[in-house]
């Protein structure tokens, strides 16, 4: 018996294997995405030493900070940023609740900008007090048109909304791109920012509107998801379509509502985007936070309170990379994208170890065992 | 025979996940030409075990050896090479293709053909003594041959060690006995067989030593013939446990429900439901039996409305006999209409007449309470929604059969999910969680469900667990009627026979329970009556008292509408 047990040997037993993980606590899940982050931010500053001039670590983290919080205006603007990217993922969050992937933030912001500079160009002779609230409301219902199209779609054909989203943001690419020919006669294609319908300053400060709006904007969309019932029903139709029907949620009413909310709160940003910070519009006005919205929406699991962290992040790295970039004589953009790039990477890939966890093979019990035959 | 070892397990250990340990140093063995159960509750690690010995999981610690020596079954392949074979509960078989097709299929050391592999097929069933078509293709199938073609599909490749997962779930008390006859004659043939089981009168006929397993560890292999049911659950339980179900005869029953001709079409045109006719009384448990897809689902789905209905009725006796009229549930011109028809007396018995009263008088008479039902009320329920049903004031408490995809949300707490039925009260646009969380304490309270608090997910509840919440929050509705389709399925002993008191109990409340079981014996002991379903037939409707258990097998079979007594 026992040389038959050592013929055996052409198959060797598995060191480790990987199995779901059951549960994990918020301590382990915050220290696993602190690490990704760490990791993220060294592989990046090792990249920029090997590329750059001079750019060692230390450097690198220093230009970094420079470059997100080194003066008063740039803080401003860090937190304009990030209010702004705050405000299109508390847009998407309902939808994403409801498990409705909307990829067309960038175009329902979009359609809000042009929205607002149209009523801007041809209606720049009123009175602000009358061109602002136009503008507004105009910005509103191009967001909401852009976002309750794939919804009622969605609701009544239940056509895939991500196509039909991302399909949204070339029409309004496209729109944008017609109404500047149509406007700028030069054929420069890009319209100089306008006068009109200009946003106040409050208090001399150019940037608090738009910060505190955005800003409680995410409170209450908190408090919408958690506490109210349309928030219960959004989750409900997102978590389980047939609990929903079995309790008799009118499913279609949810999701068409829903996007109307999600494409007004898009058309919002391109207002303040054109109202208060461009005074112009360009096809790539949206500056692409329709997808960068997508990651930190998810990053804060949905959660619009934990956003006002994800959004705080990205933005830093966005921004301080403004600065690395230009301490270290990058000649293009490519650096920031690539740092940016392996960040995400990070943090996405250690989504590994939350949902899985990695369990090495114990060889005790079968020593036992041997010694027993 | 030798009575050698074939498998010997030895501190198999498996874990899922860092605090699920689904099997915890178990040793066991089995012997060439034995029939052994494995016995044990839903979730004690029965199939993870099998599994690891079929080649789909392997042990995090422990070994296996197979006529003594020791072997790394790392995939099903390897277990054939060892002789060893699964059939799994849920066949994996490919529809279009025929039993022989399905028997090759996948065997690549052989040449394939068709005609040589029918002789083979045909010469073990005259050997073990089952019926095969070779031609037959699965989707024409019933279980029972389906189940058959995954046996052969296992004999077919050399298997001497043959593992079968609840072979009995799916099928009716004859085709049970077909199946015990052919393992029999397996067994005479010097092949162990391995059956994974929790029906205790199964294991006591037809094995040979049973195996118990509780929570992960195996707590003892005994002889069958050295033990009894009563011995079995307690080492399965790991505690005495008192298997009766109370009865009580009904106590003035009343037609809750009444369903004519119900006819459902599903998209593809075919009539799930066909020409269904019977009633539900109060104070009553239906039972309804059938093999698993019979119509079950769509029948209760239906009746609440979830379901088209093309053709039929499903007409609702409210009980409001003697009792108020409110504007709770009633528009005031549907009270109007109502008063015009006569369907009112007032409280001193005189017949009402709104006539000539302004609105306001109207309402005050109906606030006070003076505006009396003469008798029930009679509501058409065909083509309402569960919204427009529950807004009517009627109350049909509906446990499904898909507890987490349908009548629970798995990511929500217990709180959030009680909140399911009742959220929408009242005009305030915000939630109200202070009554579900009472009701969620409440519930977790009396029926002992075990969970760490009642803001825990539902879905990290185990199965017994989440059927308490369900339950728990459908009775606590108040319903009139409580459908409830398999609500034991994957739940252990104790829970089971809590779920069975709770029926019982509103049952002695006046409701009017239907309740949907696999389990036959079950069935008997606990309805009033047992209406069987075929094919979206009702085949037969029965008193549970009196009816045996073959009775119902037959007509779970039956195909004609014959001889129907409803």
């Amino acid at each position: 018996m026992m040389a038959v047990q050592e013929q055996k040997k052409e198959k060797k037993e598995p060191l480790f294997h990987i199995v779901r993980r059951t549960d994990i606590s918020t301590k382990t899940k915050a220290v696993i995405y602190a690490i990704a982050i760490l990791a993220g931010f060294l592989i990046s500053s090792l990249i920029c030493w090997a590329f750059g001039e001079d750019a060692t670590p230390i450097d690198f983290f220093a230009s970094m900070f420079t470059g997100a919080f080194g003066t008063k205006r740039l803080i401003w603007l860090l937190l304009q940023d990030m209010a702004l990217l705050l405000g299109v993922s508390v847009a998407l969050v309902p939808a994403f609740k409801m498990k409705f992937w909307n990829l067309g933030g960038n175009g329902q912001v979009l359609m809000g900008c042009l929205a607002s500079i149209f009523c801007m160009f041809y209606f720049g002779d009123l009175n602000n007090v009358i061109l602002i609230p136009l503008m507004l409301v105009a910005s509103l219902a191009a967001g909401v048109l852009w976002a309750a199209i794939p919804g009622i779609f969605k609701a009544y054909f239940d056509t895939n909304e991500s196509l039909f989203t991302l399909m949204l943001n070339y029409i309004a690419q496209g729109l944008v791109a017609m109404f500047i020919t149509i406007w700028v006669k030069s054929g420069s294609g890009v319209l100089s920012p306008l006068s009109a319908g200009n946003l106040p300053e409050i208090g001399g400060n150019r940037y608090i509107l738009i910060i505190v709006v955005l800003f409680l904007l995410a409170g209450l969309m908190y408090c919408y998801l958690r506490y109210t019932k349309h928030g219960y029903e959004l989750t409900v139709v997102g978590e389980s379509p047939n609990t929903a029907k079995y309790i008799g949620i009118n499913v279609k009413a949810v999701i068409i509502r829903t996007l109307i909310l999600s494409g007004a709160i898009a058309g919002l940003v391109g207002f303040f985007l054109a109202a208060g910070i461009n005074h112009t519009v360009s096809t790539a006005s949206a500056n692409n936070m329709g997808f960068t919205a997508i990651m930190t929406s998810w990053l804060a699991g949905f959660n619009p309170l934990l956003m006002f962290a994800s959004c705080f992040f990205i933005t830093f790295v966005n921004r301080g990379m403004q600065e690395v970039r230009m301490n270290f004589s990058f000649e293009n953009d490519s650096i920031s994208n690539i740092v940016v790039g392996i960040i995400y990477f990070c943090v996405i890939a250690v989504s590994f170890f939350i949902t899985y966890q990695v369990v090495f093979r114990k060889n005790e019990t079968k020593t036992k065992a041997k010694e027993e035959n | 025979m030798d009575n050698s070892t074939v498998i010997e397990l030895k501190h198999i250990t498996k874990r899922f996940g860092s605090k699920v340990v689904a099997n915890r140093d178990v040793s066991m063995d089995v012997k060439r030409g034995e029939i052994l159960s494995v016995l044990g509750e839903n979730g004690c690690g029965k199939t993870t075990l099998m599994n690891m010995i079929a080649g789909i999981y392997y042990p995090d610690e422990g070994q296996i050896f197979i006529n003594g020596e020791e072997v790394q079954i790392h995939s099903p392949g390897d277990a054939f090479r060892y002789k060893i074979g699964m059939i799994h509960q849920h066949f994996k078989l490919i529809d279009v293709f025929s039993a022989a097709e399905n028997v090759v299929l996948g065997i690549t050391d052989e040449k394939y053909d068709l005609n040589e592999a029918k002789q083979r097929i045909t010469a073990m069933a005259e050997k073990y003594g089952f019926h095969i078509d070779c031609d037959k293709k699965i989707h024409e199938m019933s279980v029972s041959e389906k189940q058959t073609v995954e046996i052969v599909k296992v004999l077919y490749r050399g298997a001497d060690i043959l593992i079968l997962d609840e072979p009995t779930a799916v099928l009716t008390p004859q085709e049970i006995r077909k199946l015990f006859d052919v393992l029999r004659a397996m067994r005479s043939d010097g092949k162990s067989i391995l059956i994974i089981t929790h029906k205790l009168n199964e294991v006591m006929e037809i094995s040979d030593r049973v195996a118990v397993l509780r929570k992960g560890e195996h707590i003892a292999t005994v002889k069958t013939s050295e033990t009894s049911e009563s011995q079995l659950t307690e080492m399965m339980v790991g505690e005495k446990v008192e298997l009766n179900i109370d009865r009580p005869l009904p106590v003035d029953p009343k037609t809750r429900l009444e369903i004519k001709g119900l006819t459902v079409t599903d998209i593809t045109g075919i009539k799930v439901l066909d020409n269904i006719n019977f009633e539900a009384k109060s104070g009553e448990i239906l039972g309804i039996a059938g093999i698993a897809g019979s119509g079950q689902r769509e029948l209760l789905e239906a009746i609440t409305g979830l379901q088209k209905i093309s053709e039929g009725t499903v007409t609702y006796y409210h009980p409001k006999k003697n009792k108020p009229v409110s504007f709770y549930h009633k528009s005031f011109k549907r009270v109007s209409e109502l008063a015009a028809e006569g369907a009112f007396h007032t409280k001193d018995g005189a017949p009402v007449s709104f006539e000539g009263k302004s609105a306001k008088e109207i309402r005050d008479l109906v606030d006070e309470g003076e505006i009396i039902f003469n008798e029930d009320e009679v509501i058409d329920l065909r083509g309402k929604s569960p919204r427009e049903i529950r807004e009517l004031g009627i109350h049909l408490s509906f446990v499904p059969e898909d507890r987490l995809g349908m009548g629970l949300v798995g990511n929500m707490d217990i709180v959030d999910n009680m909140m399911l039925r009742s959220y929408k009260r009242g005009h305030s646009i915000t939630l109200d969680r202070k009554s579900p969380s009472d009701l969620a304490d409440k519930i977790i309270r009396e029926l002992q469900v075990a969970t760490p608090g009642s803001h825990t997910s539902v879905r990290k509840l185990s199965g017994g667990n989440v059927q308490k919440v369900l339950v728990g929050r459908e009775i606590a509705a108040a319903p009139t009627v409580l459908m409830a389709a398999y609500p034991v399925r994957g739940l252990d002993i104790n829970s089971s026979y809590m779920i069975y008191n709770l029926l019982t109990d509103q049952k002695k409340n006046g409701v009017a329970v239907i309740f949907v079981g696999e389990d036959l014996d079950v069935l008997l002991a606990l309805c009033d009556r047992i209406m069987v379903v075929n094919g979206g037939k009702v085949t037969g409707t029965v008193d549970a008292r009196t009816a045996k258990k073959d009775e119902i097998g037959l007509l779970m079979t039956k195909t004609e509408a014959e001889g129907e007594k409803a």
